[in-house]
């Protein structure tokens, strides 16, 4: 169950290997008493991971790609856990427009691990949830899919889509007892931006797992990190496209 | 959070969101009248219908916490089981559990009869308040609730109605029992002769913390007044609040009750304590209660006390339900909500009443209300007095590091044999739990006698493992 705090004792996270994902799993769930799973491609990073894990956490495999294993892959964690406190979605993969071009279907590899297989696995997790009477998703979207952009066009899209869904389903939740988070950081130094050059106002597994705390103990829906993001992409969303198109971003 | 609306014909059932007192945490239950709690109880052997995840009695909604209220399981709201019948003669009077206190103050007053035990807050339910096992700020002198409950009527899940006498060791288990031992159907007290609905009362102000508790003390030891507490600001940036040893300046109350003459001239001593006219509106906003309007509101309350005072008449509801002024006065803190996080420790454990200030303040959390009592000794296996003192602190609920603060505070208090009372609480450690209350074995023991089958179960249980064999789901 959640405390006063929006603090929970048992916690799913989606992409069970994502630095970020692990760094929000860490600041959410009680160090005292705490359990969690968590659900990845690569179990056996996953599981190297568990026990580095300052609580119990065991690993189940779970795969965006195939969504007729998804609803096992639910039952799974409630046999682990029993009532699930906490969702934190963290998967994801990265490419920019230049590695879409050269492998086109990361495009579409993108727009499922990103967007379609999380909405298959949310789903299930959502209707145990309002079964529960109970619950927290923390979505992480990101900066990238509030106004799409050429360099990164495809990604943009998938997160635009997660963000969307995310915000309808908290709508949808409203009455249920359950609460949707969607947290929207900009570029994470992270091991999935790994060789890549950070973009102004980067920022940190730890500060977006602060913020996101901060955020669920306040009861906010939405959270940007950092919180200047907030302005810089309302200014990016009135921007004529003409614009936008020629900025070096 | 509370009871559903009145009206000619209330719906038989409905899910509602409910919360405590301090609006945080929050969860959806199917919510039943009393006529509802047979069927809910049949229907909890059935795994796809809510009962099966819990059912839970709930009252005013006034803990501050998740104990009364159950997610995804079925809330039966007594509130409307609300009889009081007098018996002036004899001094007891038989209540419903539904019974706001309020209510049986009113009815008893007039008569000559008050009751000896009342908490902060008058509007709780017997039912509520048994299950606390409430005191107020004359545990020393006149103990806890269950110091004067004759007779408690307890509805268990097999369909039996137990008839509890002081002495039966379910009276025992169903005594701050937090309704997890069977639904309470009825209750009666005993009530104290008073004169008047007023008391007299002593003021003095202290500089620090050991000024306070020697004050307090010395009262105490002395027989000096009946009621006992102290006021303390801990947001005070004199030479008090967070330096050194002592921090903390405060005001200390002693009070007893007032003889007919003390009544100011004019006034009938016995009239009824009027109602509240304000109510909390639901759309304030978080923050208006911050620490620096409270520190300020603090310091014009220091300044504006006298540096002593004896003798003042007060009525009842001016010293004892202060709070009461302003109906949903939780609802100042906004949506955010709040919570309280009450500890007792026994005496020759005050370091950790120093610690905890000294946490709180090194942590800057806004601590907006902070008030210290003596304690006498408990009875009830998860009762919660404890000979020593006991404090109370509210904060804003989505304070910066409350959680690790609070965390480090209970782990202190464990250590020196103390507890925080779970009529309060919506944080605490479950792995500290067994410590803080050493009758917890024995009191689940007699619990799964009387509901063998687990059919009863609160968000607060769960999320404290109080209860044996039962996982969080359903």
């Amino acid at each position: 169950m959640r405390d006063a705090t929006g603090r929970g004792q048992t916690a799913v996270l989606l992409g069970g290997t994502s630095d970020i994902g692990l760094a929000v799993l860490r600041a959410i769930v009680s160090a005292h008493g705490g359990r969690v799973v968590l659900a990845a491609r690569d179990t056996e990073r996953a599981s190297t991971i568990a026990a580095t894990l300052p609580l119990p956490a065991e690993v189940v495999a779970w795969d965006a790609a195939r969504p007729d294993d998804h609803e096992a892959v639910v039952a799974q964690c409630v046999e682990q856990l029993g009532d699930i406190d906490v969702v934190v979605v963290a998967a994801g993969v990265l490419a920019d427009t230049g590695e879409v071009r050269a492998e086109p279907e990361l495009a579409h590899t993108m727009a499922v691990a990103n967007y379609a297989g999380v909405v298959s696995t949310l789903e299930r997790l959502a209707g145990m949830m309002r079964r529960q009477g109970h619950g927290l998703i923390v979505v992480l979207s990101s900066v990238a899919g509030e106004r799409v952009r050429a360099s990164n066009y495809a990604y943009g899209a998938s997160k635009a889509a997660l963000d969307g869904y995310a915000q309808g389903l908290g709508d949808a939740l409203i009455d249920d007892g359950v609460d949707v988070c969607v947290v929207r950081p900009g570029f994470v130094t992270s091991k999935m931006t790994e060789g890549r050059e950070a973009t102004p106002l980067s920022t940190t597994p730890d500060a977006v797992a602060v913020a996101t705390r901060r955020a669920v103990a306040k009861g906010r829906r939405t959270v940007w990190v950092p919180g200047a993001f907030r302005w810089v992409m309302l200014a990016m969303r009135l921007l004529p496209r003409a614009v936008l198109r020629r900025l070096p971003i | 959070m509370t009871a559903p609306p009145a009206g000619p014909t209330p719906p038989p059932t409905r899910r509602q969101e409910l919360s405590g007192w301090g609006h945080r945490p929050v969860s959806v239950a199917t919510v039943v009248g009393p006529e509802g709690l047979d069927a809910a109880i049949h229907a909890a052997g059935d795994a796809g219908s809510p009962a099966a995840r819990g059912v839970i009695a709930r009252g005013s909604g006034r803990s501050y916490g998740d104990a009364a209220q159950r997610a995804g399981g079925v809330v039966v709201d007594m509130t409307s089981a609300d009889r009081i019948l007098l018996d002036p003669a004899a001094g007891v009077v038989d209540v419903g559990p539904g019974a706001q206190l309020a209510d049986v103050v009113g009815s008893i007053l007039p008569h000559g009869w008050g009751l000896a035990v009342t908490p902060g807050t008058r509007r709780v339910t017997v039912g509520g308040a048994i299950a606390n096992d409430v005191h107020g700020k004359n545990h020393p002198a006149d103990g806890s609730l269950g110091s004067w409950l004759d007779r408690v009527d307890l509805r268990v899940p097999s369909g039996e109605t137990l008839r509890l006498d002081p002495g039966d060791e379910a009276l025992a288990a169903t005594l701050g029992g937090l309704g997890l031992t069977g639904v309470i159907t009825g209750a009666r007290l005993r009530l104290r002769r008073v004169e008047s609905g007023w008391m007299l009362v002593d003021t003095v102000r202290t500089p620090d913390l050991d000024a306070t508790l020697a004050a307090l003390d010395e009262a105490v030891r002395t027989g000096r007044g009946r009621h006992h507490v102290a006021w303390l600001d801990l947001l005070g940036s004199g030479r008090g609040a967070g330096r050194g040893r002592g921090a903390a300046r405060g005001v200390v109350t002693i009070a007893d009750d007032a003889p007919v003459e003390a009544v100011p001239h004019g006034l009938d001593p016995l009239a009824r304590l009027p109602e509240p006219r304000l109510t909390a509106p639901t759309w304030l906003p978080s923050g208006l209660l911050g620490r620096r309007r409270i520190a300020v509101a603090n310091a014009a309350k220091w300044r504006r006390t006298p540096r002593e005072e004896r003798g003042r008449p007060v009525r009842l509801d001016g010293f004892t339900y202060p709070l009461d002024i302003v109906d949903e006065w939780s609802r100042a803190y906004g949506p955010r909500g709040m919570l309280q996080h009450q500890m007792a420790v026994p005496p020759g454990a005050e370091h950790v009443l120093r610690s905890t200030i000294a946490r709180v303040v090194a942590g800057r959390l806004p601590v907006l209300l902070a008030v210290l009592k003596p304690l006498g000794d408990g009875r009830g296996l998860m009762s919660f007095p404890i000979r020593g003192w006991t404090l109370a602190m509210d904060l804003p609920a989505a304070a910066d590091g409350l959680a690790e603060v609070l965390d480090d505070v209970d782990a202190d208090v464990a250590a020196a044999g103390g507890r925080v009372y779970l009529a309060k609480d919506a944080r605490l450690r479950p792995d500290l739990l067994p410590a803080m209350y050493p009758q917890l074995d024995a009191w689940r023991a007699i619990r799964d006698r009387l509901d063998p089958d687990h059919v009863l179960a609160s968000d607060l249980a769960v999320r404290l493992g109080l209860l044996t064999n039962r996982n969080s789901g359903a």
